[in-house]
C-alpha cells in the first residue's frame, strides 16, 4: 500500500460520505422542479442529519441490543460499500477485501440486521417492514449478480477494479447484453433503494411502506445514521451503475492526470443519473405491493437473458 | 520411531473409537443416572471427539494409512484406511461432535423414554460406527457399519418412543435408509466387476466399460442420495429430524448426512477410474431442484425444528451441485477447475456442520426453556435468554450466507467456479451451467428470508405466550457446546486460506492438482483461487473495516453530539392498542413464498366465512412428493400383493398341484 | 465491412428475442399486438442495415414490404378484429409463466447449439444469429400451444412467421422473391380466414375460450 492509494481511499471515504447526502438533496430538488413547486435547499440533508443527531433516542423498553447496534451495522456496511466501488479511481488499496459478489453480500448482511431490527420491537409495522424488505431482498438480490455475472464474464473477473479498468479500455461497441443487463441494473437498483415504482420515500401512509416501516421505531442518532446509510446505499448504488456502464473518467493506477478530472466527472455523472432518477420517479406510479415480485422476476430474467446473450453472442 | 509415529495416526482413530465404545458400555451400567452419564460420561466423549479431530488434521497431509481388524468372518477381516478423505470427514465429525457432546452433557434429563444410560450407548455406538464408516476399504466392512449407523440413529430418532408420531418418523427413517443401503450394496457389487475382491484397493484397479459404470453412479446417487436426502428420497428427513431430540438431530443433520456425501466422493471420485461428463450434469441438474425444492419449503413452515431439516436438504443441494460440477470439469481434465468445485463442496461440508448442528443446538435450548417446538407460540426470547440468542445469531448469519461468516466463504467459491464454465468445451454446458448459476443465486437469497423468519420468530419481538417469560437460558454445559461451535464457525469464516490449505491434499488425490499446492489460494489474509486480479475476498479485512468504522462512528457521535437515550412505549404509528397477537406469525411472514411459489405446495386451507361465530383459518403445506411419488408405489405395490395374493386359494390340493407343477417344470428343464 | 454492422444487427438479434420473451409473459392483448409490430419494426431494421451493408437491392423492397404489412396492415386489421370481439385480456394460460420462462431459456440454448453447425456454413454477415432466430421460432410456438384464447395464438402464428423471415435473411440474405410474396400473400389471406373463424366460433359458444372447442370431440 503506497501513498497514493492511501490518499485515493480516504478521498474516496470523504467523497461519499459528503456526496451521498448531495445526491439525496439533488434528486429532491429535481423532483421538486418536476412537480411545479419550490424546492429545498441542496443542503436540506445535511440539516437534517444535523437535527437528528442532537436530538435525544427514544427507545422502546423491551428493545434488545440488537436494536441499538443495527443503525451503526448498518452504517459500517454501506460505508464499506463506498469505500470499495470505484468511483474516483480503480486504486482503492481496500478493494481487494471485497468483490461484486462480496458486495452483494454485504448488501445482504445490512438488509438482515435491519430487519431484524424491525422485527425486534414486536409491531405489526416492523414485521411487516420486515418481512416486504426480505422480499425484495430475495428477489433483487439475484437479479444485482446476474448483471454482476455478465460484467465479470466480459471482463473475465469479478473484481470491480479490474472490471472498470476492462471495460473502460475497450473500443466503443454497441454490446447488447450491456444494454439488458443495464436495464435489469436500473429496476434492481429503483428496488433496493425504495424508490418509485417499489416504494415511495416520501409515503404517510403505513401500508404502503416498505422502507420507512423498518426504520420506524427509530429516532435521533440511531435514525440519522439509517438516513446516511440509505443515502450512502443510493450513492453506492449509483456508482456501481457508472463504474460498469459509464466507466469513461475513473482514473487508473499512476494517473495522476486522470484524478484530476475524476471528481468532476464523477459530480456530472451523479447530477446527469439524479435527475433521470427525478424523472423516473415522476413518470412512474408506485405499484402495489403483489405486482413487486413480478417487476423483480421481469429484472432477473432480463439479467439471465445478457447473460445467455453474452454466451449466444459473444456480445 | 517415524514408523510407529506414522502407523500411529489409523490406530489413534482406532483407539477413540474404543473409547467411544467404552463409554457406551459404562452409560448401560449407570442405566438411570442422569448426572453421572451428563456430567461425566458425554464431556468424556467430547475430549475423545477433539483428541480425534486432532489425530485426522496431523494424519491429512500425510500418506494414507490401513489397517486390518480381525473383527468379522473368518475370511473376511476389516479393511480400514485413512487417506486424505477419510481424515477430513474425520476431523469433521470430531470437531462437530465435540460441541454436541458437550451440550448433550446439559441437555438429557429424566423421562424422556429411554433411560439415559441407554441413550448414552446409542449415542456412542452412533458416534463409533460413523467413525468406522469413513475408515472402512472394503465393502463388507462399510455395509456392516453403515447399518450399524442406521440401526443406532433409528434408536436415536426414537428415543421418545412414546410419542405415536415419533414412531412413525422413525420407522419411516429406517425404510428409507435400507432402501438405500440396497442400492449401495448393488452399487459396490458393480464396482468390483465380478473379481469377487470386494476391497476398495481392487475396486479402484477396474476399469469398468462406460455402460457398467455409469450403473455404478447412478446407484450411488441413488443409495447415497436415500441418506444425504436428495430429492425425492428427502421424504424421511423432514419427519425424523424434528421427531429426534436436538443433539441428535444436530448429530444426523451436521454429520450424518455428510457421511452420505463422503460415499458419493468416494464412488464417484477415487473407485470409478473415468467419470462421465453427463454424470456432473444430472448431479448438477437433481442438487439444483433439491435446493431449490428444500429453501422454498423451509419458507413455509410453521415448527422450527422442521425449517431447519428441510434446511438441510437446501444446503445438501447445493453440496451436490457443487460435486457435479466438480464432476464436469474432471471428466474434461479440467483439473484446476475441478479442484476448485470439489473445493467449495468439502468446505461447505464442513461449514454445514458446524452452522447447522449449532442452529439445532439452539433449539434444544430453547425447547428446553419453553416446550414449544412451533413457531406460533415463541417470540421474544432474546430478552430471557441473551447467551443461546446471541450464539445462534451466529448461525443464523452463516446459513444465510452472508459476509464474514464461513456459510458466505463456500458459496462465494462454489459461485467462482460457476464463473469458470465458459472454458468448457460443450457448447450445451458451457450455455446451460450459467442458468444453473442462477438457480444457486436465487436459493442463496432465499435462504436469508428463511433465516430471518427463523430467528426473527423465535427471539425477536414480543413473546406470544406468557408462560414464556419464565424461560431460562442455557446452562454450563449447554454454553460451552454452543461457544464451541461458535467459535468454529467465525474462525472457519475469517481464515479460509488454512481451511484451504488443509483441503488441499483431498482435491489432489481426487482430481490431481489442489488450489494452494499450485500457489493459487492467495496469503494468508486474502482468499483468490486464480489471482487477485481475477477475484478476491478477504473476510478478515472486511470484517475489521466493518468493526472498526463502527467503532469510530460510535465514538465520534458521542464526541461531537450526545450519547443520551430515553425509554418509552414502541411508537407503532400511535396506535393505542398493542398485542402479541399483532405481530406476524410463521404462517404470515411464510405467505409472500407461499403465493409466488404456489405450484411446488400441496395447500389446504380452511378459510372462514362472515357468518361464523368463532372463525378460524388454517392452512396446512404437504409435501407433494408424498402424492407424486410415494403414495403411488404405495398403490402400485398393493396392486401387485393383491395379484400375487390370488395364489392363495386355501384349498390343499391347490397347494400340493403348485408343488406337482414345480417338480414336473424343473424335471423337464433337466432334459435341455 | 465494419464491425459496427456486425453489431447493429446483434443488437437488432437481442431485440427481437427480448420481444419473442415479453410476448410469452405478456397477458394483454392489446401489448401484444404492439410488441408484434414493434418484432416488425425489429425485423425491418435488420433487413435494412443487411441491404446497406451487402448492397443488395432486393433487400430493400423485403423490407418495404414486410413493413407495410407487418407494422401497418396486420396489427390494424387485429385491432379491429380485437374491438369487434371485444377481447382485452387473457388472463389464464395453460402453464404458469416463471415455468414458460424457463422453457423459454431452454429453448434459447437448445435452438442455438442446433444452429451452430449451420451457421459456421453460411456466408451470410448475419449467421451469428441463425440460433437466434430458431429459437423466435420455437418460442413463438410455446405462445401459441400455451394460450386459452385463439388472438395470442393467432398473434404467435405471426411471429412465428417473424421468426423464419429473420432466419432467412441471416443465413442467406433473403429468399427469392416469388417466395416472398407468396409467403406475404399467404399470411395475410390466413389472417382474413382465421378472423372468420373467430367469429364463428364465438356465435356458436359466446366465447373465444378454445377449451369449448373440446366439446367437439366423439365420446
Amino acid at each position: 500500500m503506497n501513498v497514493e492509494g492511501l490518499l485515493a481511499q480516504i478521498t474516496a471515504l470523504l467523497v461519499a460520505l459528503a456526496g451521498a447526502p448531495l445526491v439525496m438533496g439533488w434528486v429532491n430538488m429535481c423532483r421538486a422542479w418536476l412537480q411545479n413547486r419550490a424546492a429545498p435547499p441542496l443542503l436540506q440533508p445535511f440539516r437534517l442529519l444535523h437535527k437528528l443527531f442532537w436530538k435525544e433516542s427514544v427507545i422502546a423498553h423491551d428493545a434488545s441490543p440488537l436494536f441499538r447496534v443495527a443503525p451503526y451495522v448498518v452504517f459500517g456496511c454501506m460505508l464499506l460499500a463506498c469505500m470499495i466501488i470505484p468511483t474516483l479511481s480503480t486504486n482503492l488499496p481496500l478493494a481487494p477485501a471485497a468483490d461484486a459478489i462480496a458486495l452483494v453480500g454485504l448488501f445482504g448482511l445490512a438488509r438482515l440486521f435491519i430487519s431484524l431490527a424491525a422485527m425486534d420491537i414486536g409491531t405489526s409495522f416492523g414485521t411487516m417492514g420486515a418481512r416486504r424488505e426480505m422480499l425484495i431482498g430475495f428477489l433483487a438480490e439475484p437479479a444485482f449478480l446476474m448483471v454482476l455475472f455478465t460484467a465479470s464474464l466480459i471482463s473475465s473477473s469479478t473484481s470491480l477494479a479490474t472490471t472498470v479498468a476492462t471495460l473502460a479500455h475497450r473500443e466503443f461497441a454497441i454490446q447488447p447484453s450491456l444494454a439488458f443487463a443495464g436495464i435489469a441494473f436500473t429496476m434492481v437498483s429503483l428496488a433496493e433503494n425504495a424508490r418509485v415504482p417499489v416504494d415511495n420515500p416520501a409515503t404517510h401512509l403505513e401500508l404502503t411502506m416498505i422502507h420507512e416501516a423498518l426504520i420506524l421505531e427509530y429516532s435521533g442518532r440511531h435514525l440519522a445514521l439509517l438516513e446516511w446509510a440509505a443515502a450512502l446505499k443510493l450513492f453506492a448504488y449509483s456508482c456501481a451503475g457508472l463504474a460498469i456502464f459509464f466507466p469513461w473518467g475513473i482514473a487508473e493506477a499512476r494517473d495522476h492526470v486522470a484524478l484530476l478530472w475524476a471528481l468532476p466527472a464523477l459530480a456530472v455523472k451523479l447530477a446527469v443519473g439524479g435527475m433521470a432518477l427525478a424523472l423516473i420517479e415522476t413518470i412512474l406510479a408506485k405499484m402495489r405491493i403483489f405486482r413487486v415480485p413480478e417487476f423483480l422476476a421481469t429484472a432477473f430474467l432480463l439479467g439471465v437473458l445478457a447473460l445467455l446473450v453474452h454466451l449466444l453472442l459473444g456480445a | 520411531m517415524a514408523q510407529i509415529a506414522s502407523l500411529l495416526a489409523i490406530d489413534g482413530a482406532l483407539i477413540v473409537v474404543a473409547g467411544w465404545l467404552a463409554i457406551g458400555v459404562a452409560g448401560l451400567a449407570a442405566l438411570h443416572n442422569v448426572r453421572l452419564v451428563g456430567r461425566l460420561l458425554f464431556p468424556l466423549s467430547a475430549l475423545l471427539s477433539v483428541a480425534l479431530a486432532g489425530i485426522a488434521l496431523l494424519a491429512l497431509p500425510g500418506t494414507p494409512q490401513t489397517a486390518v481388524l480381525a473383527i468379522g468372518l473368518p475370511d473376511l477381516p476389516f479393511h480400514l484406511r485413512l487417506d486424505a478423505l477419510s481424515a477430513f470427514f474425520l476431523a469433521l465429525l470430531g470437531l462437530a461432535s465435540a460441541g454436541i457432546s458437550v451440550f448433550a452433557g446439559g441437555y438429557f434429563r429424566q423421562g424422556e423414554g429411554t433411560p439415559p444410560g441407554l441413550l448414552c450407548m446409542h449415542y456412542h455406538l452412533f458416534l463409533a460406527s460413523m467413525a468406522l464408516v469413513l475408515l472402512a476399504d472394503d465393502a463388507y466392512a462399510y455395509m456392516v457399519t453403515w447399518e450399524m449407523m442406521a440401526l443406532a440413529s433409528f434408536f436415536l430418532v426414537t428415543t421418545n418412543h412414546r410419542i405415536a408420531e415419533i414412531r412413525k418418523a422413525g420407522y419411516l427413517y429406517l425404510l428409507v435408509a435400507h432402501v438405500g443401503a440396497i442400492a449401495i450394496l448393488l452399487c459396490f457389487g458393480v464396482l468390483q466387476a465380478n473379481t469377487g475382491d470386494y476391497t476398495f484397493a481392487n475396486m479402484r484397479a477396474q476399469h469398468l466399460s462406460p455402460f457398467w459404470a455409469s450403473c455404478a453412479f447412478g446407484l450411488s446417487l441413488f443409495g447415497f442420495g436415500a441418506k444425504a436426502g436428495i430429492l425425492p428420497l428427502h421424504i424421511w428427513l423432514p419427519e425424523a429430524h424434528p421427531a429426534a431430540p436436538s443433539p441428535v438431530s444436530a448429530l444426523m443433520s451436521g454429520v450424518m448426512l455428510k457421511t452420505a456425501v463422503y460415499g458419493l466422493i468416494r464412488v464417484n471420485f477415487d473407485l470409478i477410474a473415468t467419470p462421465l461428463w453427463w454424470w456432473g450434469t444430472i448431479a448438477l441438474g437433481l442438487g439444483l431442484a433439491t435446493a431449490i425444492f428444500g429453501v422454498v419449503f423451509a419458507a413455509a413452515q410453521v415448527d422450527m425444528k422442521r425449517l431447519l431439516a428441510y434446511s438441510s436438504i437446501e444446503n445438501i443441494g447445493l453440496i451436490v451441485v457443487g460435486l457435479g460440477l466438480a464432476i464436469v470439469f474432471n471428466a474434461y481434465r479440467m483439473d484446476a477447475l475441478a479442484a476448485l468445485a470439489l473445493a467449495a463442496s468439502l468446505y461447505h461440508c464442513l461449514n454445514h456442520a458446524l452452522f447447522k448442528s449449532l442452529l439445532f443446538l439452539g433449539t434444544g435450548s430453547v425447547l428446553h426453556a419453553t416446550h414449544e417446538r412451533s413457531l406460533g407460540k415463541l417470540g421474544g426470547l432474546m430478552r430471557f435468554m441473551p447467551f443461546v440468542a446471541w450464539t445462534t445469531l451466529v448461525g443464523v448469519i452463516a446459513s444465510a450466507g452472508l459476509p464474514p461468516s464461513n456459510g458466505f466463504v463456500s458459496e462465494w467459491l462454489l459461485l467462482q467456479s460457476f464463473l469458470f464454465t465458459g472454458e468448457l468445451p460443450n457448447p450445451y454446458l458451457r450455455m446451460l451451467v450459467p442458468v444453473f448459476a442462477a438457480g444457486v443465486v436465487l436459493v442463496a437469497a432465499l435462504a436469508g428470508y428463511v433465516m430471518v423468519k427463523f430467528f426473527g420468530v423465535i427471539f425477536l419481538g414480543r413473546p406470544r405466550e406468557e408462560k414464556l417469560a419464565q424461560a431460562r437460558d442455557a446452562d454450563g454445559l449447554e454454553r460451552l457446546g454452543l461457544a464451541w461451535l461458535t467459535a468454529g464457525c467465525l474462525l472457519l469464516g475469517l481464515f479460509p486460506v488454512a481451511v484451504l490449505e488443509v483441503i488441499d491434499p483431498i482435491t489432489v488425490a481426487m482430481v490431481g492438482k489442489g488450489l494452494a499446492q499450485s500457489g493459487h489460494a492467495g496469503d494468508w489474509l486474502m482468499l483468490a483461487p486464480v489471482s487477485a486480479e481475477r477475484a478476491s475476498y478477504s473476510p478478515l479485512l472486511f470484517f475489521l473495516l466493518t468493526l472498526s468504522i463502527v467503532l469510530v462512528a460510535f465514538a465520534l457521535v458521542r464526541r461531537f453530539y450526545h450519547g443520551r437515550v430515553r425509554r418509552a412505549a414502541p411508537w407503532d404509528c400511535g396506535f393505542p392498542m398493542q398485542t402479541a397477537r399483532m405481530q406476524d406469525t410463521a404462517e404470515g411472514f411464510g405467505q409472500p413464498i407461499r403465493q409466488i411459489f404456489e405450484p411446488f405446495f400441496r395447500m389446504r386451507r380452511e378459510l372462514p366465512s362472515p357468518f361464523d361465530s368463532a372463525p378460524r383459518y388454517k392452512v396446512t403445506v404437504e409435501d407433494p412428493m408424498w402424492a407424486w411419488v410415494y403414495l403411488r408405489i404405495a398403490a402400485v405395490t398393493e396392486a401387485a400383493s393383491r395379484l400375487v395374493g390370488l395364489l392363495q386359494r386355501g384349498r390343499i390340493s391347490i397347494y400340493l398341484l403348485y408343488s406337482f407343477v414345480t417338480l414336473v417344470a424343473l424335471l423337464s428343464l433337466t432334459q435341455l | 465491412m465494419s464491425p459496427l454492422v456486425g453489431q447493429v444487427i446483434n443488437l437488432f438479434a437481442a431485440v427481437l428475442l427480448l420481444i419473442a420473451f415479453a410476448m410469452l409473459a405478456q397477458r394483454r392483448i392489446v401489448t401484444l399486438i404492439h410488441l408484434f409490430a414493434l418484432q416488425g419494426l425489429a425485423l425491418v431494421g435488420s433487413t435494412t442495415t443487411v441491404a446497406f451493408a451487402t448492397g443488395q437491392h432486393h433487400l430493400y423492397w423485403s423490407a418495404g414490404i414486410t413493413f407495410t404489412l407487418k407494422v401497418v396492415i396486420l396489427p390494424l386489421i387485429l385491432h379491429r378484429l380485437i374491438r369487434r370481439l371485444n377481447v382485452k385480456w387473457d388472463i389464464e394460460t395453460l402453464i404458469n409463466i416463471p415455468t414458460m420462462m424457463l422453457v423459454g431459456i431452454l429453448l434459447v440454448v437448445f435452438a442455438f447449439n442446433l444452429a451452430l453447425p449451420i451457421s459456421q456454413f453460411s456466408q451470410s454477415i448475419a449467421r451469428g444469429t441463425l440460433g437466434i432466430a430458431l429459437a423466435c421460432v420455437l418460442m413463438s410456438f410455446l405462445m401459441m400451444i400455451t394460450r386459452s384464447k385463439a388472438v395470442p395464438q393467432v398473434i404467435g402464428f405471426l411471429a412465428m412467421e417473424n421468426g423464419l423471415f429473420f432466419a432467412a435473411t441471416s443465413a442467406t440474405y433473403g429468399m427469392p422473391m416469388v417466395v416472398e410474396l407468396g409467403i406475404a400473400l399467404d399470411v395475410l389471406v390466413g389472417m382474413v380466414i382465421l378472423g372468420v373463424f373467430m367469429f364463428q366460433i364465438r356465435e356458436q359458444f359466446d366465447s373465444l375460450d378454445i377449451h369449448h372447442l373440446e366439446k367437439l370431440k366423439e365420446d
